[in-house]
């Protein structure tokens, strides 16, 4: 058994993309001992891969803007599951965030007055977004990375988190990881522990996810006992490169049809014409020309529909090529080239025009793309307090895409980085007074030796074993699986294969062979983090059987209208304590202990549901 | 065990009447014959020694340098160390040399190299090997940290009632060039005041940092004065300013003419004149008061004083 390291401090923070960042900084502005563990190099997180910009009610260029418009449209865009608490604080601390981020340096594009100037988005009633170019998440990492630098805040980076541990009393006691590098295991003692691993999509074939996107937070809150809500609720964006196959997935930005793209189909129709749901008929454009206006002139026209919730264009667009009218490789047309000027679209979509250039040899400027649904955002995630971000388990904190309730059934192209910024802070503030509070009790804080070793063990064996799985096989066939069965489409009979085929892969996961050392090795690195991805798939794949109805992101063939019974609940997946055992893979918990229930959604107050109803 | 791409696709896209035409798109390439292979030729090995290994997979349309990594980790060497996030082009962790020339895996095309030759791949020179094609680059985080922080100006009265600082497009633009830097660190790599001399690694900040630098010394509100910083313990007059930075940049920053240079003439300005040696004496002359003027005439930025074109930077890599 090797020896482990260990450290201690007052909060940590598994996780260095924007949430994480926004987090430590917070905590370690309270004077608390804080701690960055990430998997990656800082700075690389799958927060760079963000760009079309931050949703905040700045008002800078449609002075009639708020943070009521800014609620109103999250919750309808959410399809009224948001947590609606979070919805309210969101949009009210936004624009404070976005403004913070200058004062640290950030460099947003202006308006002509020298504010911060904003971009139309699906959803969002006003041009809401800051941004720099169509690289805003880039802009957003760095000037927060530089902040923690600044600041002073010790980084662990490429750690890989494989157990959330708890005391005597129930609450987080610590964690128990590994240095990539090296391989050697390492544990940290903190009195709170805030999860801001980001997203979970790299269990699908087609993502816009990198490696990392395993879903680590969800999955080590499930096993730690924590409550997880809404997970059937993955966001499909409706704008993934296609081609060629390699690059398939990768994101295009929303920003395309915020700056005047539009979508056709083979026959070159705009067909989102063909495609407005009741619920947004009242504000968006029916004809091209009104559509067309809106662009110069929001007062008096109505959106054009390629600016519908992400959920609503993806549905159509895959409603299009089973129809038989998309594009070569599978996907439909967006179109910039024909509607904007050269210049233009080099100076609004730099990173695309790059990407599409390089990667695809098409230029977009005289060109269209072919686009197509790509998975991109678990809207689901661990139950937290509005407020304060803890999770059920005390001590143990959720924020950003790990987190749920916030952005309902279906997220705001934009809500994100906002998201990140607003909840890390008040993550942060949370883990403080909790930190203070066992403090004050003086709390001791102390990790069971056992416990961790067992972890150690567990995480190693696939070394003993001379013939085993492979792990890339195994990860490949759970993506097929994913994307085949839990797709943006589904069907009750298709779930439940997916059960079935989820419970073969742990089977095969817990006999996964690794060969090499431990020292910087792929292989291996993988093979811990299958078991969080069969975890999350799983969840995925029982909340998505039990919602029987069509809910933004969630969409049911067999169900395809909204039920407004099914609309008044969570769905709530957890692993009671102590019934979790440690038959799954790598020694955590099997799927098969996760149970699922429906709970009242929170009740809104009256004054929010007022701003509700207006033009419903 | 060689996961064909190609079947996935078809297994995944289920609509039977799709009209799947694969006519060969805007490919610039003829598609490769279905036994076509590329020869891989990777480094193995960790800090002790390694050799290069030849993998030999077959060709697919399309792929990047990083795709094919993959299927040898996939397929021949599950164990082989490389590093990479967003496969995009937009997080800089794949970098590596390609058949000697510092670039992105992700953002590679096989189809851009040349046909039929081996396509081999190195860790970067310029930082200890950890394992295979992964360096330990703590280097450039550790010259991170002792880069002087954003100092802002405060706010106005006006700034401070309502929306906050107020720039110039034409201001930000300059400072945002610099910020499109993903942090690849193929300029560090390329450039051989470190490259080729690990000594100077303790006296030298590099190309990267050059640029960091830069972006605060031009941010319209930064009010921190770094010319001392960049001199003394950056190294900047060791930059004799041969552009392979700007070369191997995968943003098209360009680091040498819009950054370095223009760094090089503000602490020429700083050290050798007089006036403003005086004036820095005895009136503690901060930056504010530039950026002030230049909003007011946005052309004529700080690093506009234009200095003879003969002396066009070349004297501070000579001078230290």
């Amino acid at each position: 058994m090797p020896e482990y390291e260990t450290h201690d401090f007052d909060v940590i923070v598994i996780g260095a993309g924007g949430a994480g960042l926004r987090a430590a900084i917070e905590a370690r502005s309270r004077g608390l001992r804080t701690a960055l563990i990430c998997k990656s190099l800082l700075g690389k997180a799958h927060t760079v891969m963000a760009e079309g910009g931050i949703a905040a009610a700045l008002g800078n260029v449609y002075p009639d803007d708020n943070w009521k418009v800014h609620f109103r449209d999250t919750m309808r865009g959410g399809k009224m599951l948001n947590n609606w608490r979070m919805a309210e604080l969101h949009a009210k601390e936004a624009p404070d965030r976005v403004r913070e981020l200058e004062e640290w340096g950030a460099l947003f594009d202006r308006t002509k007055d020298g504010l911060i100037t904003q971009r139309d988005f699906g959803g969002h009633r006003f041009a809401r977004l800051a941004h720099v170019g169509d690289r805003t998440g880039l802009e957003m990492i760095r000037t927060l990375q530089q902040k923690a630098v600044a600041d002073g805040i010790e980084v662990f980076m490429e750690v890989k988190v494989i157990r959330v541990l708890k005391g005597a009393d129930g609450a987080v006691s610590g964690v128990v990881g590994y240095w990539r590098p090296s391989g050697q295991f390492v544990t940290f003692t903190a009195k709170a522990v805030i999860l801001a691993t980001g997203g979970l999509g790299k269990s699908w074939m087609y993502t816009s996810n990198s490696w990392e996107s395993t879903g680590d937070g969800v999955a080590l809150a499930l096993w730690a006992g924590a409550d997880v809500i809404d997970m059937e609720a993955v966001q499909f964006h409706p704008t993934g490169m296609v081609w060629p196959l390699s690059v398939r997935g990768i994101l295009v930005t929303e920003g395309v049809r915020g700056d005047g793209g539009v979508l056709r189909n083979s026959e070159g129709e705009r067909f989102m014409f063909n495609y407005i749901p009741p619920m947004f008929a009242a504000e968006t454009a029916d004809n091209e020309e009104e559509g067309d206006r809106w662009y110069d002139d929001h007062a008096d026209n109505r959106r054009p529909p390629e600016l519908l919730p992400r959920d609503e264009v993806a549905r159509s667009i895959n409603s299009e090529v089973k129809a038989g009218r998309g594009s070569p490789h599978g996907g439909v047309f967006l179109d910039i080239a024909t509607r904007r000027s050269a210049e233009y679209i080099r100076r609004r979509l730099p990173s695309m025009y790059h990407q599409f250039m390089e990667l695809a040899g098409v230029d977009i400027t005289a060109e269209a793309m072919e686009v197509g649904p790509t998975c991109h955002y678990a809207m689901g995630g661990v139950r937290v307090d509005a407020d304060s971000q803890e999770t059920t388990v005390p001590g143990l904190f959720a924020v950003g895409e790990v987190a749920g309730g916030m952005h309902g059934a279906n997220r705001l192209g934009g809500n994100s980085l906002s998201d990140l910024l607003v909840f890390g802070r008040r993550a942060g503030i949370g883990a403080a007074k909790v930190v203070d509070e066992r403090t004050r009790n003086h709390r001791t804080v102390a990790i069971d030796p056992g416990e961790v070793k067992e972890a150690i063990n567990a995480a190693t064996a696939p070394f003993a074993r001379d013939e085993g799985e492979n792990p890339y096989e195994l990860q490949a066939d759970l993506q097929q699986t994913m994307q085949n069965l839990v797709g943006i489409i589904r069907t009750q009979s298709e779930l439940e294969e997916a059960m079935g085929e989820l419970e073969k892969l742990e089977a095969r996961a817990a006999n996964v062979s690794i060969s090499g050392g431990v020292a910087y090795n792929p292989g291996w690195n993988l093979a811990t983090d299958l078991p969080s991805m069969l975890s999350v798939s799983r969840c995925v794949t029982q909340g998505a059987i039990n919602r029987k109805e069509s809910r933004g992101g969630h969409t049911r063939d067999d169900f395809p209208k909204p039920d407004p019974e099914m609309g008044s609940v969570n769905f709530v997946q957890r692993i009671a304590d102590g019934t979790g055992g440690s038959d799954g893979p790598l020694g955590t918990p099997s799927i098969r202990t996760i149970t699922i229930s429906p709970e009242p959604l929170p009740v809104m107050p009256d004054e929010l549901k007022a701003l509700l109803e207006d033009e419903s | 065990m060689t996961v064909e791409p190609v079947e996935d696709e078809a297994a995944e896209a289920e609509p039977p009447a799709e009209p799947e035409a694969p006519e060969p798109q805007p490919e610039p390439q003829p598609e490769p014959a279905d036994d076509a292979t590329i020869t891989m030729v990777l480094w193995r090995g960790d800090e002790s020694g390694g050799e290069f290994v030849d993998y030999v997979m077959p060709a697919v349309e399309g792929e990047v340098v990083l795709d094919v990594i993959h299927r040898v980790q996939a397929t021949a060497a599950p164990d082989l160390a490389c590093r990479w996030n967003c496969k995009a082009g937009k997080c800089g962790s794949c970098s590596a040399e390609i058949n000697g020339i510092p670039s992105l895996m992700c953002m590679t095309r096989v189809d851009t190299l040349p046909v039929g030759a081996d396509v081999v791949v190195a860790p970067l020179k310029t930082f200890p090997i950890l394992r295979d094609l992964v360096t330990d680059v703590s280097f450039n985080y550790e010259v991170a940290k002792r880069i002087p922080p954003f100092n802002p100006r405060p706010k106005t009265v006006d700034e401070s009632k309502a929306g906050g600082y107020r720039m110039a497009q034409i201001d930000v633009e300059r400072s945002q060039e610099f910020r499109k830097c993903i942090e690849c660190f193929l300029c560090q790599d390329v450039c051989h005041v470190i490259r080729d001399h690990e000594e100077n690694k303790t006296s030298y900040a590099g190309p990267r940092f050059f640029i960091r630098s830069a972006e605060l010394e031009m941010h319209p509100l930064d009010v921190s004065d770094r010319r001392e910083v960049l001199r003394k313990e950056d190294g900047l007059g060791m930059c004799n300013i041969t552009k392979c930075c700007t070369e191997v940049c995968p943003e098209h920053i360009k680091i040498t003419d819009n950054a370095i240079i223009p760094l090089k003439e503000r602490v020429v300005d700083a050290s050798y004149d007089p006036v403003a040696w005086l004036g820095r004496k005895i009136l503690r002359r901060t930056k504010a008061s530039v950026t002030e003027a230049s909003a007011t005439s946005p052309a004529t930025g700080p690093a506009a004083i234009q200095p003879d074109p003969g002396v066009h930077g070349i004297p501070t890599a000579v001078g230290e």
